[in-house]
């Protein structure tokens, strides 16, 4: 299991803004009549859209309100799920795969990179408060090892000096391009395709 | 080498677009309606006799899967469950069919809907994956809007609502019950089974949860014929599968092949071979994580399919496969492993819970050298007690690869660790805690 903790400072009140209580209440009409509990997973995301990229516990009971159930169960989904931040994490939140098979092809270099550029220490806060950054578990991309991901979007087959130029670039507030920085075409093997031959540039 | 025109993911690596029209010229959603006219018995018989395994690690047959669906709907709906929940480390293959192939996930979930009546179907997708799963969105979208999806979708004559709902970075909520848990807007902690969800599963209702891949191969089955698709690798071992070549090798990929295809072609031709040569290939991790190394010696004739790789005291699990080559080390690539299992294990179960932090804290210190001669044996007395004595399959998971480890590299690891036992006096105390923590005084 993993430690998490909710922040410390906190705010007093939380409440969805116009274009957020749309979306949950769209979220919600996916779920049958008197199901709604199954919505919380979406709405806590949207919560953190609104919040800058994390939920503070006056958003829980909010959507407790929201949803009709007890506070300490959306607690519970709050504090279970690592991809809710329970703290500020920054506009933008730098997530390196470190698990092996990115480990094994230098992912410990991105880790590197990601302290030189934004904090020493992991979770926490650059000098501008812009960004932070933390190792995490598997993110599914393994034949582009390694990689990362910054808010939403992936940045793939990196090395150091590709990182480095990616951070530079978000602390400059750009959002850089996502995808292989390769420049290879999705998962296919780079330069040795040897299936599907026909449709290849078709 | 599979011939292109067997291959069923067309588009992997996008070369044609995604939506319907250039999904339709592959030849998706171009008879649906014959395909379901043909009436349930004859979907779940074809499925039976293609002999297709389910593709999210377990392999447990999807015909038998889908025929224990009741057979007349009750007073509870039934509904379809997608599993795209991938986290094991070294697969990515569901990422790449919920955004380039998302119109064989949905014209399949239409057909198997249909087979276990259901005419709701949630398809559960990684948190991570939100920018693929909009992908999947906009398909769905467009489908609602060519009305192959919602009333009579498709001019099938039966409703079906597709919807996404997104996890949130637990690799647990793979495991098919703490899924429902997790669709449910709890905290995904797997169930105790019996009851199965194909009787009591999501809200309580018969729920059928399937893999992404395994649902995505579907319609083209329909299509093709059982019979073709049986004829592809070997028995009950059929069909073709996306492999995820990952780790050191010379071009990782995503590739689709046949069942039972030598490892030794997958990572010489298609991933390009091994870093500093086949010579220089220490173990091949075959299935994800979850599997159990194995070493070089084995790799040469390895076959890669369900049975084969059980033969070989491991498995076929995703069909990730983590190529590790001698540069690493693989003590320290298994504490990683170890560490992931450790950060995703959800807590319900004691063994589990402690026991993969403690093989975690062991390997590490047997990486760097730092572990005693019997922490050895108690190491692998630690996975025994993990495997086989949880609510779910992760005990498993977080034991087979440390008991793999122990299998081929055992003395590897004794090489490392020569440290005499912390405590001397009574070496046969029953141990609580890490030995390393007790007191060398008071021992």
């Amino acid at each position: 299991m993993s430690l998490r903790r909710p922040a410390k400072d906190q705010p007093e009140n939380f409440e969805f803004n116009a274009s957020s209580l749309e979306a949950a209440n769209v979220i919600v009409a996916k779920y049958p009549e008197g199901k709604q509990q199954s919505a919380v997973m979406a709405l806590l995301y949207i919560a953190q859209k609104q919040n800058n990229n994390w939920i503070p516990l006056a958003a829980m009971k909010y959507i407790a309100k929201f949803l009709d159930m007890p506070y300490i169960k959306v607690y519970e989904v709050a504090t279970f799920y690592t991809m809710y931040n329970l703290a500020p994490v920054g506009k933008y939140f730098v997530q390196v795969c470190t698990t092996t098979p990115c480990m094994i092809r230098g992912a410990n270099k991105l880790v590197e990179a990601c302290k030189e550029k934004i904090s020493e220490k992991e979770c926490e806060l650059s000098k501008d408060k812009s960004c932070s950054w933390m190792e995490v578990e598997c993110l599914g991309a393994c034949v582009n090892a390694p990689m990362m991901q910054i808010n939403d979007d992936y940045y793939e087959d990196l090395d150091k000096q590709k990182t480095l130029d990616i951070l530079d670039k978000i602390l400059n507030g750009e959002i850089p391009k996502p995808g292989s920085y390769r420049g290879r075409v999705n998962n296919e093997p780079e330069n040795n395709r040897k299936t599907l031959m026909d449709l290849k540039n078709a | 080498m599979l011939k292109d025109k067997d291959r069923i993911f067309q588009n992997l690596y996008n070369d044609k677009g995604s939506d319907v029209s250039s999904s339709q010229e592959r030849g998706d959603w171009v008879n649906t309606k014959e395909i379901t006219n043909k009436g349930r018995d004859w979907i779940i018989n074809e499925i039976k006799e293609s002999q297709l395994r389910g593709r999210g690690g377990a392999g447990f047959p999807t015909g038998l899967k889908w025929s224990f669906a009741p057979k007349e709907v009750g007073s509870r709906p039934h509904y379809l469950v997608i599993n795209g929940d991938e986290s094991e480390p070294g697969t990515c293959k569901d990422r790449d069919i919920l955004r380039f192939e998302p119109h064989k996930l949905i014209e399949g979930c239409l057909i198997a809907s249909y087979a276990v009546q259901a005419h709701v179907c949630y398809i559960y997708i990684r948190g991570e994956y939100f920018v693929d799963g909009q992908k999947l969105q906009a398909a769905i979208d467009e489908a609602y809007e060519k009305k192959l999806l919602g009333k009579n979708a498709a001019g099938t004559g039966w409703d079906l609502d597709i919807y996404i709902h997104y996890g949130a970075g637990a690799y647990i909520c793979g495991e098919e019950t703490a899924l429902l848990e997790s669709l449910e807007g709890k905290k995904g902690q797997p169930r105790l089974k019996p009851p199965f969800p194909a009787l009591i599963g999501l809200y309580g209702c018969p729920t059928i949860i399937n893999n992404v891949e395994t649902i995505a191969v579907v319609p083209t089955i329909l299509r093709r014929g059982a019979k073709w698709f049986a004829s592809l690798g070997r028995e009950k071992n059929t069909g073709t599968k996306i492999f995820c070549i990952s780790g050191n090798v010379n071009n990782p990929c995503n590739v689709e092949e046949e069942m039972s295809i030598p490892l030794k072609e997958l990572i010489e031709v298609h991933a390009g071979g091994v870093i500093g040569g086949w010579e220089n290939l220490q173990a091949v991790i075959p299935g994800g994580s979850s599997m159990p190394l194995i070493p070089k010696e084995r790799c040469e004739t390895l076959k890669m399919d369900f049975d084969a790789c059980v033969e070989e005291k491991s498995g076929l699990g995703t069909a990730g496969i983590v190529v590790i080559n001698k540069d690493q080390d693989i003590i320290k690539c298994m504490a990683r492993i170890a560490r992931f299992y450790k950060h995703e294990s959800c807590g319900q179960c004691t063994p589990c819970r402690e026991g993969s932090g403690w093989m975690w804290r062991m390997l590490e210190r047997m990486a760097k050298g730092d572990a005693t001669k019997d922490e050895v044996d108690m190491l692998g007395d630690v996975t025994n007690q993990i495997a086989g004595h949880t609510i779910c399959a992760f005990g498993e998971g977080s034991s087979w690869p440390v008991q793999g480890l122990l299998r081929h590299f055992k003395k590897e690891i004794e090489k490392r660790n020569n440290l005499d036992p912390i405590v001397q006096k009574k070496n046969n105390i029953p141990y609580l805690v890490d030995q390393h923590l007790l007191d060398k005084k008071n021992a």
